[in-house]
């Protein structure tokens, strides 16, 4: 199927890359963000389509985070256009939930469980609207769909790695958006952490939503998600798990960082 | 010479009362603005703005003397200390964005070199037949002495404002302040919610001048919310009571410097406040010193409990003097290491709630429920009866306890 295999060459641009689908959740046309004078990413092209399960997979430093950092705005482009659901970030900023990595925030801030996750509906609320019943009930169900139903009262700083995880996925829940874009959800936590955090997403994934999320098991990729984004400071290869997630373009992407042996241990799909 | 007790009640004459009512005010609003500088981690950079006031006042005062006017003007010298302190902040900003400088050494050098400038003005002004009176240097340490009705409205009504603010703010302020990512994500102008923060503080810095001093605001702007700190777990009653600590140090500081003559306003309100985070430090419970001391000391006193109880279940000497002497004192044992009856059936109960966890911990998988296992939480506090009956059914009959 190469038609399906999109291969970068070494100039940045793709090959076979198909023009942007409007409505696909979100998509990148060359994005290139420098650190200094050290270019993070390079004129990247990705587009993720809406209703499934995206992973964005590359070695360390090859610029994932970066790229959902920059797609929120959150850190400047140096050129380069992002579309969420066809329209620019602005005006589709209601409809999209953050998930940071937990190590990105001090943990002995002086919050509860219950609060965190209320801050997922500070946008809706405002200066000056006072936190409702609603607000609170919807607070209440995003902590017991990841299992946390009676922490609410906890002060942050007593959580495990894996219940801070949650806390932060469960925030997100609270917004209720259609696009969740996460980092590195997986980074530390336990193995219950992780099956309970992979349900919440698939039931997302079920119920229409569309997931992103950065991801470092190589392992799990064909088991959690539907679709691939390789990357390394450019984009190497993208499309569904099936035709994408070959072989050859994780080579291509990792470099001599992955073995042959690793690589066969992984079991991705044919190209 | 004023007794204290006049002081405190405001009946020690007109200008001692309006010292310790701004006084109350300043530090009321300051604790409050100090919260979210505190939060934000950016404690510090109010210092280098403090500092870098002392210039734009000395500015000011050459500015208003040289077109004929007044130079002890407040308004003018206030103006002058926000605009240099507004370069100062502005210029920590810059080094922090365009060079591979840390915060901390742009705060330092931005605060000395502002500092040390400032200072040199200031002996230029003294050096001037206008500038002998002016008292300019009563800005470093504050004098109250010449506190005048409108100075007093100043910090009432500048407080309030800072006060109304900071509430109208509080959202925005916490989502920065605790993740900035994430803010930004949802749409918070981050710049401009730190923008307003620092401008909260810059104008508590100024009001304040006239009182405690530059070099003293920024003690009235850390000290409250740290203490604070050591009483909650939650923002909004962290800002009530970094509030109450900042307006109690400034009302009992500004009161007892009016009680005993000499003794400066601006330093007694800054040891007032470090006498309350003292107290705080030592005696808070959960985050205070002592408090950590004794939880550490109950932590080992029920690992001890337990570990002696499972070796009397499993029949095991008892050697560390530890173990004895609290089996002993809980009725446990004899004095002469023998089992009681009552120690017996605890011993059995926690061998048989050992049990009950092993069985807990292969059915709930969900390590929320089953984290909370570090052999001491009892497991009634985990599981409801009917889950532990269920896990009973698991393990079977109760078991003797034998050997002893």
């Amino acid at each position: 199927m190469p038609d399906m295999l999109r291969l970068a060459s070494h100039d940045g641009a793709l090959l076979g890359a198909q023009p942007t689908p409007a409505d696909a959740a979100l998509a990148v046309r060359g994005m290139t963000v420098s650190y200094g004078q050290k270019p993070a990413l390079f004129s990247v092209d990705a587009t993720f389509p809406s209703g499934v399960m995206s992973a964005i997979i590359g070695p360390n430093g090859a610029g994932k985070s970066t790229f959902l950092k920059a797609a929120l705005g959150l850190i400047p482009m140096v050129s380069g256009e992002v579309r969420f659901f066809g329209l620019p970030l602005a005006q589709a900023r209601s409809r999209i939930a953050y998930v940071p990595q937990r190590a990105s925030v001090d943990w002995d801030f002086p919050t509860t469980v219950i609060d965190v996750v209320l801050m997922g509906r500070y946008r809706r609320l405002g200066l000056l609207r006072r936190v409702g019943r609603a607000d609170l009930a919807l607070a209440q169900e995003a902590l017991a769909r990841v299992g946390m139903e009676g922490f609410a009262h906890r002060q942050i700083g007593q959580l495990s790695g894996g219940q801070q995880q949650r806390v932060f996925l469960a925030r997100a829940l609270a917004q209720q958006g259609d696009l969740y874009l996460l980092d590195e959800p997986f980074a530390g936590v336990d193995a219950a952490t992780e099956a309970a955090i992979i349900e919440v997403l698939k039931a997302l994934k079920a119920a229409g939503k569309t997931v992103i999320a950065v991801h470092h098991d190589l392992s799990t990729v064909a088991d959690y998600f539907d679709h691939v984004f390789l990357v390394n400071v450019r984009a190497m290869a993208q499309g569904p798990v099936a035709s994408a997630f070959t072989t050859a373009a994780l080579s291509q992407t990792y470099g001599g960082r992955l073995g042959a042996g690793q690589l066969d241990q992984l079991h991705p799909a044919k190209g | 010479m004023v007794g204290f007790l006049d002081a405190i009640t405001l009946q020690a004459g007109y200008n001692a009362a309006l010292v310790t009512v701004g006084a109350t005010l300043l530090g009321f609003a300051a604790g409050m603005a100090g919260t979210f500088l505190f939060l934000r981690k950016r404690a510090l950079v109010s210092d280098a703005m403090a500092h870098a006031t002392l210039p734009g006042i000395a500015l000011a005062f050459l500015v208003m003397v040289a077109f004929g006017g007044d130079g002890r003007n407040l308004a003018g010298l206030l103006l002058g200390a926000a605009a240099s302190a507004l370069v100062g902040l502005a210029l920590v900003d810059w080094i922090v964005r365009r060079t591979r400088l840390a915060e901390d050494a742009a705060i330092g050098a931005v605060l000395s070199v502002f500092f040390g400038f400032g200072v040199v003005l200031l002996t230029v002004i003294q050096s001037l037949e206008r500038g002998r009176q002016a008292g300019l240097e009563d800005v470093l340490l504050g004098a109250t002495a010449g506190m005048l009705m409108q100075d007093a409205l100043l910090i009432a009504v500048g407080g309030a404002v800072v006060v109304a603010l900071i509430v109208l703010l509080r959202r925005p302020m916490t989502l920065v302040a605790f993740d900035p990512g994430h803010a930004a994500a949802l749409g918070v102008p981050v710049g401009r919610v730190d923008m307003a923060m620092m401008g909260l503080v810059m104008a508590i810095t100024v009001i304040g001048l006239s009182l405690v001093g530059l070099i003293l605001i920024i003690a009235l702007l850390i000290i409250p919310p740290v203490t604070a700190r050591f009483w909650t777990d939650r923002v909004a009653p962290m800002l009530l009571i970094a509030g109450a600590v900042g307006g109690a140090a400034g009302y009992m500081g500004a009161a007892l410097s009016a009680s005993i003559p000499d003794l400066p306003t601006g330093p007694m309100i800054v040891l007032i406040a470090a006498g309350l985070f003292t107290v705080s430090l030592l005696f808070a419970p959960r985050r205070g010193v002592l408090a950590a001391i004794l939880a550490r000391r109950r932590f080992q006193a029920r690992v001890h409990w337990r570990q002696g109880l499972l070796s009397l279940a499993r029949a095991e000497p008892i050697h560390d003097p530890l173990t004895l002497r609290i089996l002993r004192a809980a009725g446990a044992i004899r004095p002469d290491g023998v089992a009681t009856d009552k120690g017996r059936a605890l011993a059995a109960k926690s061998l048989r709630d050992e049990r009950r966890w092993e069985i807990a911990r292969a059915i709930h998988q969900d390590t929320a429920l089953t984290g909370r296992y570090d052999g001491l939480t009892p497991i009634e506090d985990v599981f409801t009866p009917d889950q532990i009956a269920d896990l009973d059914t698991r393990i079977g009959p109760p078991q003797p306890v034998g050997g002893m």
